[in-house]
């Protein structure tokens, strides 16, 4: 089947199966592999991607249903080499340890602070909590945010 | 969370079918009707994308309900609040309809999965896996919800109560679609309480609650108790009800009333909880329900 989709700002068109994973289109046939295969049932959210800006599991969605939408990825966050402030906020705090979850936490972290820039530390809990992060380094992550919602303010 | 007791790769979808968007709900009904018993209904996919992997289904045929946005939506209407059964949870959650005139609804919502699985997870699917633990389910049951479901042959409306039919199945017949959940307007000054005990946040309920009642001089006028994963299907606590009914609200009633919901549960022992445990948390949980409502509905709660 004939797909045609926006991925990070740019249009795409992609033959698939109907049984082809969004995870599996991203990861093996468009060689994007910022999104993670961590359970495959939508409990850890390595695999999240922005759908039309929301944050959705990319393991529990079909390819043939982003027909015509818009999909972000961890690879459309840097604009002109420069990375998002999130981004860059991850690595300040040491967010990041092994980053599997990273490109997950940090895409659902970018729909909070786009809807809510300045998010308390309940707030940011709440929020990432179907990002699991197996190096447990939620303190650092919640800094990552909030560090980023200061430097957007400006 | 089955992460650990799942034998089976999850990598891919392991399993052939032929994949449907039809653009209209007529359309949709004559793919039913042709595909019947072979033919899964695809809505936000967060249950059934997980079954297939798992092969606990097997599907030959899928009807995506992407396109038909006649299914989506939250509107007042002449008999109550009406929700499309594919609007997002999220979108529900969201809801200043919602938010104001069902809160009840708002909060059972609120407590479902991450933010990933509502933004993808619709009301309609919630009741249609029929899961004994679905959330927005006990706060329908008790908020008296009618369900809309459509084939080729016409509509028809069920009452929630005769909706679940056991663990994943429903009053809906194999070429029948959900259509809408209608909600009818709730009864004035009146208290209610969601109440939920998951093993992690993230996780869906060992024991949920819900209770809608309302106080006339004093005593306890209309009243509602549901209960979710302590029987085969999402119950209303009928005798608790009935012993609460035309009294007034006394610490001491609302613990025989809350002694009372084993007559209306059958809880079994999982991953999740003990039986024992289940019956421990059921009348701890529609206390504290009761309690918050009378309170809500001005009755002064304890
Ligand atoms: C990690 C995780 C956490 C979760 N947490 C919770 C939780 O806390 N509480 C909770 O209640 N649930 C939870 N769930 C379960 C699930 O997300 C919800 O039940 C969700 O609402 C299902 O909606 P869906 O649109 O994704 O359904 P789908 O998976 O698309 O469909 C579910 C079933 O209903 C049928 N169906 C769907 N729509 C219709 C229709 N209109 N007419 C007829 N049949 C239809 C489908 O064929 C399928 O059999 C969780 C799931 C996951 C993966
Ligand atoms: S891989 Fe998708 S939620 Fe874990
Ligand atoms: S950094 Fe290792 S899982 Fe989060």
């Amino acid at each position: 089947m004939k797909i045609r989709f926006k991925l990070n700002g740019r249009e795409i068109e992609a033959e698939v199966e109907p049984n082809t994973l969004l995870l599996n289109l991203l990861r093996e046939h468009l060689h994007l592999t910022g999104a993670k295969y961590g359970c495959g049932i939508g409990e850890c959210g390595a695999c999240t991607v922005l759908l039309d800006g929301e944050p959705i599991l990319s393991c529990l969605t079909l390819a043939v249903e982003v027909d015509g939408r818009e999909i972000t990825t961890i690879e459309g966050l840097a604009r002109d080499g420069e990375l998002h402030p999130l981004q860059r906020a991850f690595l300040e705090e040491g967010a990041v340890q092994c980053g599997f979850c990273t490109p997950g936490m940090i895409l659902t972290a970018k729909a909070l602070l786009d809807e809510n820039p300045n998010p308390s530390e309940e707030e940011i809990r709440e929020y990432l909590k179907g990002n699991l992060c197996r190096c447990t380094g939620y303190v650092n992550i919640v800094k990552a945010v909030k560090r980023a919602a200061e430097e957007m303010a400006r | 969370m089955s992460m650990w007791i799942n034998r089976i790769d999850t990598h891919i979808l392991p399993i052939n079918f032929q994949y449907h968007a039809p653009k209209t709900l007529e359309e949709a009904l004559k793919l039913l009707a042709e595909y019947g018993d072979e033919a899964k209904i695809l809505s936000g996919g967060t249950d059934l994308l997980v079954k297939m992997k798992q092969r606990l289904i097997e599907p030959r045929h899928i009807i995506s309900l992407r396109n038909l946005t006649e299914l989506r939506g939250i509107r007042e209407v002449e008999g109550g609040i009406h929700i499309g059964a594919a609007t997002k949870l999220r979108e529900i959650e969201r809801s200043q309809i919602i938010a104001e005139r069902l809160p009840l609804l708002h909060e059972a919502v609120k407590a479902i999965g991450s933010i990933q699985i509502r933004n993808m997870g619709t009301i309609g699917g919630n009741l249609c896996n029929a899961s004994p633990a679905a959330d927005s389910a006990v706060a329908l049951m008790a908020l008296g919800a009618e369900l809309h479901a459509q084939s080729i042959e016409g509509e028809r409306i069920i009452p929630i109560e005769n909706f679940f039919k056991g663990p994943g199945a429903t009053a809906l017949k194999p070429v029948e679609l959900l259509t809408a959940i209608r909600i009818p307007p709730p009864p004035e000054n009146y208290g209610w309480a969601f109440r939920k005990i998951g093993r992690t946040s993230l996780d869906i309920a060992t024991v949920n609650a819900a209770v809608l009642l309302t106080l006339r001089g004093g005593r306890i006028d209309l009243c509602r108790i549901a209960l979710g994963a302590v029987a085969p299907t999402p119950v209303r606590a009928v005798r608790a009800e009935e012993h609460l009914r035309g009294r007034e609200p006394t610490p001491e009633l609302i613990q025989e009333a809350s002694e009372l919901v084993v007559e209306d549960i059958s809880p079994i022992t999982d991953v999740r909880g003990t039986a024992e445990y289940r019956v421990e948390a059921s009348k701890a949980l529609v206390r504290d329900a009761l309690n918050l409502s009378i309170e809500r509905a001005g009755g002064g709660g304890r």
